[in-house]
Parts: structure tokens; C-alpha cells; sequence
């Protein structure tokens, strides 16, 4: 497996993703207006707030897939914020599923995970035939690899989606509420599989509603509202000690 | 073949219908001339119209301003005016400018030369990019139907915009814009009889030829549509065959 060489002077102790003053606008339309905040290694962060509080934008601009306006994101040390940015060198490091799982329908599940490896890092198809063998496995569709996106369930291809990204062998996962568009019962399969990447070390960075599922696998909450941060905490303290009255207004009509 | 060709003369001699290209040995090698002659403008023109349209669909969507602008314009010429023209213009106004000019390279053809681009490269240039005129503007309503996340998807993982283009955008395109492809090229395939207007020496022009000196132009317009006939109806099964192969279990 390929080492990441990283030349920025990022070492582990520092945070893995760090994020400054962070503005965001669509035209005239400002939606996160100077957000802060660090990920370490092996973090879990949950990120929650009412809908259309900038939630997706925030994660999605970690990646580059919204472009920034004024502020710094770094991912290992690269600066997102930088016309000269390699794109290919921040996707190899940063993972992302996507509320619809977006899988590509024209592949098997095992294609879809074999793909990227093969067409962007040119990785030689018998070995990454078998790493997505262990993908699959991993996210328990053994037994799946030949169906089409179209012939799995939401939450199978949910994990699809989670096994094809894993395959690019990211350094940190963004989530964006990956179980909100599932069955009530294919919810629990999709964050068994999270829990365990969690578990492994994995460094995520989580967009959620399940918020029994937040208390128990993240290290930090963050609650989002009209493009900032209004308050944050470890779990225990967060969903007890809630200040804000937009905090308490928004779990407790959640919890 | 004897008794093929026997029975084609009696027909003559007893109803007057003259299939000539079927028992005259010098009209049936002009006719099977004319059937590969056609055969090959057809099919490098299908080829040469998908090519085009691919490669145009893919730079209407490039980042500079300057190459979506021809783009329109390529698009907008050739949809807009006669493909009749449009030959006659590539034929006589473009091939003879070059040649006049000195810009076309000519070929030894053993003892005379040929301009490289003659009468039937001139017919295969302007009808490839007639009908990839329409194969591009097919294409991009398919690329325009394939989701905005199902590209971010690709995005994510690394892709650039070529890739993505040719492992996910364009495959899932091309499955929807099938059925409006097999119109443009049944389209294309009977617009080669064009040809004649330049003296390709396809079907169309061959059976001018035959009916000239056999006056039986009623029997060679029936060889025409029955040629016509059974070709549509073979690019027709073949594009259906493609279009079964390239459905996907579970997708729509
Ligand atoms: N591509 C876009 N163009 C314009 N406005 C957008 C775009 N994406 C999101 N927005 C707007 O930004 C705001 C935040 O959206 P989003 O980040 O999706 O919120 P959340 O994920 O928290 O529901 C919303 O008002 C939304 O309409
Ligand atoms: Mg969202």
C-alpha cells in the first residue's frame, strides 16, 4: 500500500485537519460565516444543527468541493484555500460518503469499490481486486460483490459507498448524514460499520441525526446554526449542559 | 447462380421488368462495386459521426470560453443549413481551394495522382460532421441527465474531469441517449445517397448510372429501397442488441 508522504511539515501531533475562520458564500448568500475548529488524528467529530445551518457545506468544502472564500483549511498540513491546490493529493487523504450514496449504476459493488484505485492511483488490478475483496467483507455484503447498485437496499448500498471510498486508503472520513435518506432498519448496519472504523482509528468527521449514535462514538460535538458554531463539548457534557437556547431549542426537539 | 441470373432474363423477356444488375455481368460488378462503396461510406461515417459527437460533448463542457464558443457555432452551422449544401461546399469550395492553393497532398496512384481528400473523402468529412453535429447536442442531453452527485461521487474519490468523463459520466450517459443515437444514425445512413451529388460512386449514383443506360428506373428505385430497406433494418437490430447489452439491473 502506498505510503503518504506528506512535505508540508504536518506531523502527528499536530491536528489533522484544522480549520480557521472559515467563510463560505453562494453569491450574495454568506452560509458559514467564519468557522473554527481541529480534528486530530483518530478523532471522531460529530457535526449537528437544523437543516440548512451549512452543515454539508462545511464538510464538503474539507474536500474541495465547495470552493472557499476567506479562511484556511488544512488537511495534514495542505492548505485547501490555494488556487495551486493538488486536488488528487487532498482526495487520496480525505474519504467522503454522501447522503445518496451515489454509487455508480453502470458497476457491480466490487467495481464500484475497485474503480477508483484502479483509474486515479493506477494501482494494479489483481491487488486491488483483493483489498475490495476485504472491503466487502468488511462491510458484510460478502456474497455481493456481482449485484448492481440498483439490486441492494439502501443501507447495503450505503456500505458499498463506505468499502469504495476506504478503498482509496483515506487518512480521515467525511460523513454527510449518510443514514438519513435509509429504512429505519438499514440505519444500524451503516453505523455498526462506521463504529467500527471508529473503532479501528479512523479519523471522521461525522454530519448526524442520530443522536444516541453521536453521544456514543464522538469525541467532540459541534452544534451549527446559521453558518457558525454555536457551542461545542465532549458528549457527556454536551447533551446535559447545553447553554444556548438555540442548543437546548434544537435537541430538545430532536431527543 | 446461373439459374439466378436465368430467371431475371426470362422475367425480362416475359413481363419487360429489366433487373439488369442481375444477369448482366458489367451492370452486376458496377452494382457490387457500388454496394461496397457504400457500405464503406456508410460505416466510416457512423464511426467518424460517434467520434465527433464524444469529443464534442466532451469540449462543450471545457473550462475555456474560446472552445465552447466554436463548438456552438460547429454545432449551429451544421444544424442549420442543407447537409445538400454542406457537401456540394466541402466538395467544390473546400477541396478545390486547398488544391488550388497548393495545401492538399496528392498521391501517386501509380502513374496519375489523386488529391489525398478526393470526392469520397470530401463526402465522409462533410457527413461525419453533419450528423456528429447532432450526435454532440445528443450526447450533452444525455451527460445532462446523469446526476450532479453522481459526478461529485467521482470528484471525491480523485477523478479529474477526463476520467470522470470516461469511466462514469459518459458510460451512464450514452445509456440514455441510445434511442435518439439510432435515429441520428439510421438519419445518417440514408443521407450518404447524398454522395451522388459529388459523383461518389455509391448506390444512389450507381443506380442513376444503371437506370441511365437501361432505362429501368422503376426497377432500380425498387433495388434502391429494398437496399435501404435492409440496412436501416440491420443498424436498427444491431443499435437495439447494443441498447439490450447496456442495460443495467436495477438502474431505472
Ligand atoms: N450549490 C449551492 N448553491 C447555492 N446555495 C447553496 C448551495 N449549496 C447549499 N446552498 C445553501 O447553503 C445553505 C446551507 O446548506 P447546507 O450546507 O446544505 O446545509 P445543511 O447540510 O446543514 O442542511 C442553504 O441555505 C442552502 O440553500
Ligand atoms: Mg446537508
Amino acid at each position: 500500500m502506498s505510503e503518504t508522504v506528506t512535505n508540508t511539515g504536518w506531523t502527528p501531533d499536530q491536528p489533522m485537519v484544522s480549520i480557521k475562520n472559515l467563510h463560505k458564500s453562494f453569491g450574495d448568500l454568506e452560509v458559514l460565516k467564519g468557522v473554527s475548529f481541529d480534528v486530530m488524528k483518530g478523532e471522531v467529530i460529530c457535526i449537528i444543527g437544523p437543516s440548512g445551518s451549512g452543515k454539508s457545506t462545511l464538510i464538503r468544502c474539507v474536500n474541495a468541493l465547495n470552493d472557499i472564500q476567506k479562511g484556511s483549511i488544512k488537511v495534514e498540513g495542505i492548505e485547501v484555500n490555494d488556487p495551486k491546490l493538488d486536488k488528487l493529493e487532498l482526495r487520496k487523504k480525505v474519504g467522503m460518503v454522501f447522503q445518496q450514496y451515489n454509487l455508480f449504476p453502470h458497476k457491480t459493488a466490487i467495481e464500484n469499490v475497485m474503480m477508483a484505485p484502479i483509474h486515479v492511483l493506477k494501482q494494479p488490478k489483481a491487488e486491488v481486486e483483493e483489498r475490495a475483496a476485504r472491503l466487502i467483507k468488511k462491510v458484510r455484503l460478502e456474497g455481493k460483490e456481482q449485484s448492481y447498485p440498483g439490486e441492494l437496499s439502501g443501507g447495503q448500498q450505503q456500505r458499498v459507498a463506505i468499502a469504495r471510498s476506504l478503498a482509496m486508503n483515506p487518512e480521515i472520513m467525511l460523513f454527510d448524514e449518510i443514514t438519513a435518506a435509509l429504512d429505519p432498519e438499514t440505519v444500524k448496519e451503516v453505523l455498526f460499520t462506521i463504529q467500527e472504523l471508529a473503532e479501528e482509528g479512523m479519523t471522521c468527521i461525522l454530519v448526524t441525526h442520530e443522536m444516541g449514535f453521536a453521544r456514543e462514538i464522538a469525541n467532540h460535538i459541534y452544534f451549527t446554526d446559521r453558518g457558525v458554531i454555536v457551542e461545542h463539548g465532549p458528549p457527556a457534557s454536551f447533551f446535559t449542559d447545553a447553554k444556548d437556547p438555540r442548543t437546548k431549542e434544537f435537541l430538545s426537539q430532536i431527543l | 447462380m446461373e439459374v439466378f441470373a436465368d430467371f431475371f432474363r426470362d422475367l425480362y423477356d416475359t413481363t419487360g421488368l429489366n433487373f439488369v444488375i442481375f444477369y448482366e455481368e458489367y451492370e452486376s460488378e458496377r452494382f457490387i462495386a457500388a454496394v461496397w462503396t457504400s457500405l464503406k461510406l456508410i460505416v466510416i461515417c457512423l464511426i467518424l459521426s460517434l467520434v465527433v459527437g464524444i469529443v464534442g460533448a466532451w469540449a462543450q463542457g471545457a473550462k475555456s470560453r474560446i472552445v465552447r464558443l466554436v463548438m456552438a457555432g460547429y454545432i449551429q452551422f451544421f444544424r442549420n443549413t442543407p447537409p445538400f449544401v454542406q457537401i456540394l461546399f466541402f466538395y467544390f469550395v473546400v477541396g478545390t481551394t486547398l488544391e488550388r492553393a497548393g495545401l492538399m497532398p496528392l498521391v501517386d496512384m501509380g502513374g496519375w495522382n489523386e488529391p489525398l481528400i478526393g470526392n469520397f473523402g470530401w463526402a465522409v468529412v462533410s457527413l461525419s460532421f453533419f450528423a456528429g453535429a447532432f450526435n454532440v447536442e445528443i450526447f450533452r442531453s444525455g451527460i445532462e441527465a446523469v446526476p450532479t452527485a453522481t459526478r461529485e461521487a467521482a470528484e471525491a474519490l480523485g477523478y479529474t474531469r477526463l476520467k470522470s468523463f470516461i469511466y462514469v459520466i459518459f458510460p451512464l450517459a450514452f445509456r440514455v441517449c441510445l434511442p435518439a443515437l439510432n435515429n441520428n444514425l439510421v438519419n445518417l445512413l440514408k443521407t450518404t445517397t447524398l454522395a451522388y451529388a459529388i459523383a461518389v460512386p455509391e448506390m444512389m449514383y450507381t443506380a442513376n448510372q444503371i437506370w441511365s443506360d437501361n432505362v429501368n428506373v422503376t426497377e432500380m428505385m425498387f433495388v434502391l429501397f429494398i437496399y435501404y430497406i435492409v440496412l436501416v433494418g440491420i443498424l436498427v437490430w444491431l443499435m437495439h442488441k447494443w441498447e439490450r447489452k447496456m442495460i443495467i439491473l436495477g438502474y431505472n
